[in-house]
C-alpha cells in the first residue's frame, strides 16, 4: 500500500509528439493519498487505461515521473512494482482450475504453501465461488471469469495498490451492485489503494473516496462526489456527472447580475465584468417551476415533454433557444403557465468552460 | 399440412458426385479390385480372396518398413514441433521484419519434393557437397551412401530443413491472436517467460499445433520422393519407407495384387493413427469445457 505521485507525466503513443494533440496524456500532476479509493471517470478515449497502464508499469510514460510513496518507479518493470490489476475483459488461465488461478500470483511470488491455501480459500469465500474451486476455467461463463480476473486482482495482500479496468463491462447488472458493493466494503476494510477506471458515473460515484474525470488525456477535475456534484469545475464534468446532466445556458454578466435569454438573474457573488465565453450553470435539482401569476421574475419556459422516473421526473424545457431540464419530485405539480427560478447558491459561473469564482458580496 | 415433394434438388449433388467419384471413389475401387485378384497380364484376373493380405501380415519386410515410417515420423515430429515453435515463439509480433522472416522461412515449402532431394542429394556427396564434403573435411567419417546412421541423419535434416517451417508459420498465427490483455495480467501476476508459455500461449496454441502435427505427420508417413532421391532406399533396406518399398513391388516387380493389398493397408493406418489423435485431442477438449473437468 503506497501514496501514488504522478509528475508532470505525459504519454505519447507516437513516437516524435509534436503538438498538444499527439499526446494521449498531456501532463497530469497528481496525488493519490494512501489507502484511497479513486476512480478515473471519462469518455471512451479520453486516456484512463493509458494512465492506469503507466501507474501498474505496462506502458513506460514518454515524459515525467511516478512515485510510490517516495521511490521513483517510473522505469520499474511491473513484476517488481508490486500491482494489482483487473482488466476490461476475463483473463483467466483455461487449462487451471479456479482455485489454481487464484493461487497464480502468489505462487509465482513464492509464497509460501500454507499461506497460499488460505488466502485462496479467503478470496473463494469472498467472491462466492467455492463451490467451483476444483473446476477447470476454461467453461465458465464471461462473469464468473471475470470474478476470477477479480480474485487474482484482490489475493495478494501486500501490493502497492489494486487497480480496475473497467472491471464491470461483462457482469451482469444484478451482480454488479452486489460486486461493487463488495469491492468498497473490502477497501474500506483493508485500506489498500484502488484504482477504479470506468466511464459510469454511478460506479464511480458509489466506489470512490475521490473521482478525477478526464477529458482528451487532461485530468479536469479531482474531487469528492459532493465538490463534482456542486461546483464542477469544468462545463464538462457538469455535464458528466449527474443524470441528467448540468444545465448550461450563455449569458452576459456584470458584477451580481447573470442575463439569461433577455432575463436578469441575481448571483450570490459579484464576478465583476468578465471576457469571453460565459455560461451559467444550473443542476437540474436546483430549478424550480412557478406559476406566472404569482411569479413574476423567472424565466418564462415552455414544457417539451416530461419523464417519469418514479420518485423523480425529468421535465425538459425550453427558454427562448435554450433547452435545459428540471428534476422535480413526482408529487409536484407543474404549473400551467410557468416560469423557471434557480437555487443562487447553487448557480455556477463559467469562462471558457472553466468555473470562475466570484468574490463574496458584503 | 401437405407437403410437396419434390426430389429434383437431388440431381445438384451430381457434380460432387461425380467429381468425387472420379478423384477418389474410382481410383480406390480399382486398388481394391487388384488387391483380392492376381493377374498375370492380358486383363486377366483370378479371385485370390484374402491371400495377399494374409502374405502381408507375415511379411518381415513389411513390417521392416512400417517400423521405418514410424521411427521417422516420430523423430522428425520430435525435432519439428518444439523447434517450430521456439523459433515462432523468438519471431516479433509486428513490423516489417515479420514479413521476411515469413517470407524467407516459407521458401523451402515452395520447392518441389525430388528438388529437395536433389538438393541434399548434391549438398551432403562427400566429394563435391558443401556439407559432405565440409564434414569429411572435418574428419568425420561422414558418408550417406554408405552408413545407415548418417543416411538418417541427412533425410531427417533434410525433412527438418524443408518442413519445420510449416510449424512455425501455423504456431506464429496461433500466437499472434491470443489477446495483449493475458501478457498484461501474466506481468501483473509475475508469471515467468516460461509460466507464461506453459499457461497461455501453449494452450491457446492447441488448435493450430494439433493441426501441425496431423499435416507434420501425414506427410512423413508418406514420404517418398525426397529419400528416393537421396538415397534410394538405401544403403541395403536402411531407409526403405513404406511408399518406396510399394513402388518397388508394384512398379520393379510388377507384383499388382500384394502391391495394391499393402497400399490399402498403409492407408488404413494413416487414416487409423489420424483419426485417434483427432479423437483424442477433441475430446480433451470437451471433457474439459463440458463438465467442466473436476480434477
Amino acid at each position: 500500500m503506497a501514496k501514488i505521485v504522478l509528475e508532470n507525466l505525459a504519454h505519447a503513443y507516437g513516437d516524435n509528439p509534436q503538438q498538444e494533440s499527439d499526446y494521449a496524456l498531456k501532463r497530469i500532476n497528481y496525488v493519490w493519498n494512501d489507502g484511497e479509493a479513486c476512480a478515473l471517470l471519462g469518455p471512451s478515449g479520453c486516456g484512463k487505461t493509458t494512465l492506469l497502464n503507466i501507474i501498474s508499469g505496462l506502458l513506460e510514460p514518454s515524459e515525467g515521473r511516478v512515485y510510490f510513496d517516495d521511490t521513483d518507479v517510473t522505469h520499474v518493470p511491473t513484476k517488481d512494482k508490486n500491482i494489482a490489476q483487473v482488466f476490461q475483459f476475463p483473463v483467466v488461465y483455461d487449462t487451471m482450475t479456479v482455485a489454481q488461478n487464484l493461487a497464480f500470483p502468489l505462487v509465482n511470488r513464492g509464497f509460501d504453501q500454507a499461506k497460499i491455501i488460505l488466502r485462496v480459500e479467503e478470496i473463494l469465500d469472498l467472491l462466492d465461488l467455492r463451490h467451483m474451486a476444483n473446476m477447470k476455467a476454461k467453461g465458465l461463463t464471461a462473469d464468473q471469469k471475470q470474478k476470477i480476473s477479480l480474485g487474482r486482482g484482490l489475493v495478494r495482500q501486500d501490493v502497492n495498490a489494486v487497480l480496475f479496468d473497467e472491471p464491470l463491462t461483462v457482469i451482469d447488472p444484478l451482480m454488479k451492485w452486489e460486486l461493487r458493493s463488495q469491492l468498497r466494503a473490502l477497501q474500506k476494510k483493508v485500506g489498500q489503494t484502488m484504482i477504479y477506471v470506468t466511464h459510469d458515473q454511478i460506479e464511480a460515484l458509489t466506489f470512490a473516496d475521490r473521482i478525477a474525470v478526464m477529458l482528451d488525456g487532461a485530468i479536469l477535475q479531482f474531487g469528492t462526489p459532493k465538490e463534482l456534484f456542486e461546483r464542477p469545475s469544468h462545463t464538462f464534468v457538469g455535464y458528466f456527472i449527474g443524470s441528467p446532466g448540468m444545465n448550461f445556458f450563455p449569458c452576459e454578466i456584470k458584477d451580481s447580475t447573470a442575463t439569461v435569454v433577455g432575463q436578469n438573474i441575481d448571483l450570490k457573488d459579484s464576478y465583476g465584468a468578465p471576457i469571453g465565453k460565459l455560461e451559467l450553470g444550473i443542476r437540474p435539482e436546483f430549478v424550480s417551476l412557478h406559476e406566472r401569476a404569482h411569479q413574476s421574475d423567472g424565466l418564462p419556459v415552455v414544457v417539451e415533454s416530461v419523464e417519469h422516473l418514479g420518485r423523480n421526473k425529468i421535465v425538459r424545457l425550453l427558454a427562448g433557444e435554450s433547452k435545459f431540464s428540471a428534476l422535480l419530485s413526482e408529487r409536484t405539480q407543474i404549473p400551467k403557465d410557468p416560469v423557471a427560478q434557480f437555487d443562487a447558491n447553487r448557480i455556477c459561473i463559467y469562462q471558457d468552460s472553466f468555473i470562475l469564482e466570484g468574490e463574496a458580496q458584503p | 399440412m401437405n407437403k410437396t415433394w419434390n426430389n429434383k434438388a437431388w440431381w445438384m449433388v451430381v457434380p460432387v458426385v461425380l467429381l468425387v467419384a472420379f478423384s477418389a471413389i474410382i481410383p480406390l475401387m480399382t486398388v481394391v479390385n487388384y488387391a483380392f485378384q492376381d493377374t498375370f497380364g492380358n486383363n486377366e484376373f483370378y479371385w485370390v480372396g484374402i491371400e495377399w493380405f494374409e502374405d502381408l501380415m507375415e511379411s518381415d519386410r513389411f513390417f521392416d518398413a512400417l517400423q521405418r515410417n514410424i521411427l521417422f515420423s516420430c523423430i522428425i515430429l520430435a525435432i519439428e514441433v518444439p523447434l517450430g515453435i521456439m523459433i515462432a515463439l523468438s519471431l516479433p509480433k509486428s513490423g516489417w521484419k515479420v514479413n521476411v522472416y515469413l517470407v524467407l522461412m516459407a521458401l523451402p515449402l515452395l520447392i518441389p519434393w525430388n528438388v529437395v532431394g536433389t538438393i541434399w542429394q548434391v549438398f551432403s556427396r562427400t566429394d563435391i557437397g558443401l556439407l559432405g564434403n565440409t564434414l569429411v573435411s572435418l574428419g568425420f567419417d561422414y558418408n550417406y551412401t554408405r552408413d545407415v546412421l548418417d543416411a538418417w541423419i541427412t533425410i531427417v535434416a533434410m525433412d527438418v530443413w524443408h518442413w519445420t517451417s510449416l510449424v512455425v508459420l501455423l504456431s506464429y498465427s496461433g500466437l499472434v491472436a491470443i489477446p495483449e490483455a493475458y501478457f498484461q495480467a501474466a506481468r501483473i501476476d509475475g508469471a515467468s517467460k516460461w509460466a507464461t508459455f506453459r499457461y497461455i500461449q501453449l494452450p491457446k496454441m492447441r488448435g493450430v499445433l494439433t493441426i501441425a502435427i496431423l499435416l507434420r505427420f501425414m506427410d512423413s508417413f508418406k514420404i517418398y520422393t525426397e529419400p528416393m532421391v537421396l538415397t534410394g532406399g538405401g544403403p541395403g533396406n536402411s531407409t526403405t519407407f513404406m511408399s518406396i518399398d510399394l513402388v518397388k513391388m508394384a512398379i520393379g516387380q510388377f507384383d499388382l495384387g500384394p502391391a495394391a493389398a499393402m497400399s490399402l493397408v498403409y492407408f488404413m493406418i494413416i487414416l487409423l493413427i489420424c483419426y485417434a489423435f483427432f479423437t483424442v485431442v477433441t475430446n480433451m477438449d470437451k471433457a474439459e469445457t463440458k463438465t467442466g473437468g473436476a480434477s
